[in-house]
């Protein structure tokens, strides 16, 4: 499957091309690349996100995550490759520019700042003003009658809008961030391992939101390391080891075990029983991992097939 | 999924909280509760601290700290802090003098080139700050000595002397002195008019701070300036901006001081940038960045004038003086630091 295919498999559900008539993606990357100095932090790396659909991209620490999503969010600028949004070849130079072209990332770590209010955080960089020339002020009340009109609707559960968000679960935090991407117009939604630092409970809860934000019409790019997380929510994945795609794959075709067999990767998991077995006397540990190397060995001939 | 509860105007849950304990993680209760403290303290042991006259005078020595810990209580909830501040206060006054007695001009021209300087010295500090992204201890110490050095240096070079000459009959000296240095009459005291550019400024800086976009960038900056920079905050423009800002009450106050005493000692300054910044710390505003307020800057300015004159009145030895402004300091910030510990936390 290339990438010329993909481009036409895929259909949006309601925005077309204004010219050909033909469908776009609302975001494609294509053969994208990425290096510092003489390191490749990325390349070959061919994707599309559509509208009401939620593309994954998986891969373990050090995979290239997080440099594909700073070329989306604007943070870094791709060298190779060429990255569309609407048809259209762009560099996005700064996260302003992304916001603008209606890319918002929300992330794990610095998605709000925690000592500041929940409404504060909610129109922070896009706040609300009434009054002219000196007297220019805040819409207080208008800000935060929003920020608990959204977050209901997003079904954040909220006593007070003034407490400062720090005073929110993790979970809450990131739904606050989605739910303000949402409000200020986002098309595509960056979300960088929402679930990472999360309990179990927790996690359900983000990914409600992000089906939620997916039916309100948003095209979702969902980074994870988690395929129990990825796969119940996504449309399409990526898959990344060491900056490069191992896959690219639509959800008819695959299944959660094989992509959990590609991300888990056959060949480590046989060294480690290898090692293992040399050390001794982990016997239990070492059964474990031979039998997650006969479920990689059982999955992975049918993956391979599907790479491109 | 609209909630019905959630959208009424008053829900059930707030009422938890009451006014009390609002007011407990407000960010100056603990310099409110310290500078009440001494006021009774200073009262009983000194009946002649509660004279008008002797209040004046404690309000115009909190004034000469506190107009410039609106800026560094600004500057430190924007996340950085300034060491330069004290000497360039006498950069500033320096600046008008030199200028308008070495060309022979009005003292006004010398007035606003000194705000250039002031706000020039802002912007470098900023712009330094934001290019190498050195810490603001490092780059602010830089000019500290700089300034410190050209104060000296250039007092010498162009006056020959550590001291400028008196500008006293240069034109336009008795308006600036009316605007920068005079005191107004109220109830038979007089009273310095840096009070009232005191009081100015710490509204002008509550309103900023809570109500404008600029205030609400501040906290940000100062509490994640990286989640501020990914939701579009400009963070250059606004830690720059807050470096200028503190450049200009620098001005404010080089001016009252040149126009209060005709003539400006080069070498003095140093030393007085701990004490703007002890009284925004004492104020409330974390070292961190990201909390604080104008009017606790302004109560720790306070707590400073009344520590600073109530040892006088209370005769005894000024010499207590700095035990009890480090005493002072260290009480509010743990009393701050709980505090901060209570709003962040559940």
């Amino acid at each position: 499957m290339n990438s010329q295919q993909i481009d036409q498999q895929t259909l949006l559900k309601d925005e077309k091309d204004p010219l050909t008539h033909t469908p776009v993606h609302l975001l494609s990357l294509e053969n994208v690349g990425k290096h510092y100095g003489n390191v490749i932090a990325l390349r070959d790396v061919t994707m599309a996100v559509d509208n009401g659909r939620v593309t994954c991209v998986l891969g373990d620490n050090g995979a290239g995550k997080s440099t594909l999503i700073k070329i989306i969010a604007g943070l870094h600028q791709h060298d190779e490759g060429s990255f569309r949004i609407m048809g259209e070849d762009r560099k996005l130079g700064s996260p302003r520019e992304a916001l603008d072209a209606g890319i918002a990332a929300v992330y794990q770590d610095l998605a709000v700042v925690s000592l500041m209010p929940i409404w504060r955080n909610f129109f922070l960089g896009s706040e609300l003003t009434t009054g002219a020339g000196p007297f220019r002020r805040l819409d207080v009340q208008k800000m935060k009658d929003i920020t608990l009109k959204e977050l209901a609707e997003m079904g954040i559960d909220l006593r007070d809008v003034e407490q400062p968000i720090g005073q929110l679960s993790g979970g809450e935090r990131q739904c606050v961030a989605i739910a303000r991407a949402v409000y200020f117009g986002a098309k595509v939604l960056i979300l960088d391992e929402p679930t990472a630092a999360l309990g179990v409970k927790q996690s359900g809860v983000v990914l409600r939101y992000i089906l939620q934000a997916r039916d309100r019409g948003l095209g979702v790019i969902f980074i994870t390391h988690n395929p129990h997380h990825a796969f119940p929510v996504g449309d399409r994945f990526l898959l990344l080891k060491r900056g490069k795609s191992i896959g690219y794959y639509e959800k008819k075709d695959i299944t959660l075990e094989e992509l959990t067999a590609q991300m888990a990767g056959g060949a480590e998991l046989a060294e480690l029983a290898h090692e293992l077995e040399q050390l001794g006397g982990h016997a239990e540990a070492l059964n474990e991992v031979k039998a997650e190397v006969a479920g990689v060995a059982d999955a992975a001939p049918e993956s391979n097939t599907k790479r491109h | 999924m609209a909630n019905a509860v959630l959208t009424a105007p008053s829900d059930e849950r707030v009422s938890t909280r009451n006014t009390f304990q609002k007011l407990l993680v407000r960010p100056e209760i603990g310099a409110l509760v310290g500078a009440v403290v001494l006021f009774i303290f200073f009262s009983a042991i000194a009946p002649v601290f509660l004279q008008p006259s002797s209040l004046a005078t404690v309000l115009y020595g909190s004034s000469t700290i506190g107009i410039m810990a609106v800026g560094v209580a600004l500057l430190m909830i924007g996340g950085e802090f300034d060491l330069s501040t004290g000497v360039a206060v006498i950069t500033s006054a320096l600046s008008a003098s030199m200028f308008s007695w070495y060309f022979s001009m009005n003292i006004w021209v010398g007035v606003l080139f000194a705000l250039v300087v002031s706000l020039g010295i802002g912007f470098i500090n900023g712009w330094i700050l934001v290019k190498t992204k050195l810490p603001s201890f490092i780059v602010t110490l830089a000019t500290f000595l700089m300034l410190a050095g050209l104060n000296l240096g250039l007092t010498r070079l162009i006056g020959g002397a550590v001291a400028t000459p008196s500008i006293s009959d240069i034109d336009g000296f008795d308006a600036a002195r009316a605007i920068f240095a005079s005191s107004v009459k109220i109830g038979g005291v007089d009273v310095n008019v840096t009070v009232f550019i005191w009081i100015a400024l710490v509204i002008v800086a509550s309103w900023v701070l809570l109500r404008t976009r600029v205030g609400n960038w501040i906290f940000a900056v100062g509490g994640d300036a990286n989640a501020a920079r990914a939701v579009g905050v400009p963070v250059t423009k606004t830690k720059i901006g807050l470096f200028m800002a503190v450049g200009f009450c620098g001005w404010i106050l080089g001016m009252h001081n040149l126009f209060a005493f005709n003539t400006v000692q080069s070498g003095e300054g140093v030393g007085n940038e701990f004490l703007y910044i002890i009284a925004a710390v004492i104020g409330g505003c974390l070292l961190t960045g990201g909390y604080g307020s104008a009017v606790g800057g302004a109560i720790g300015a306070f707590i400073f004038g009344m520590a600073n004159k109530g040892i006088v009145y209370a005769q005894w030895n000024p010499d207590w003086f700095k035990f009890f402004l480090g005493l002072m300091l260290l009480l509010a910030t743990i009393v701050n630091l709980i505090v901060k510990r209570r709003a962040e936390s559940k």
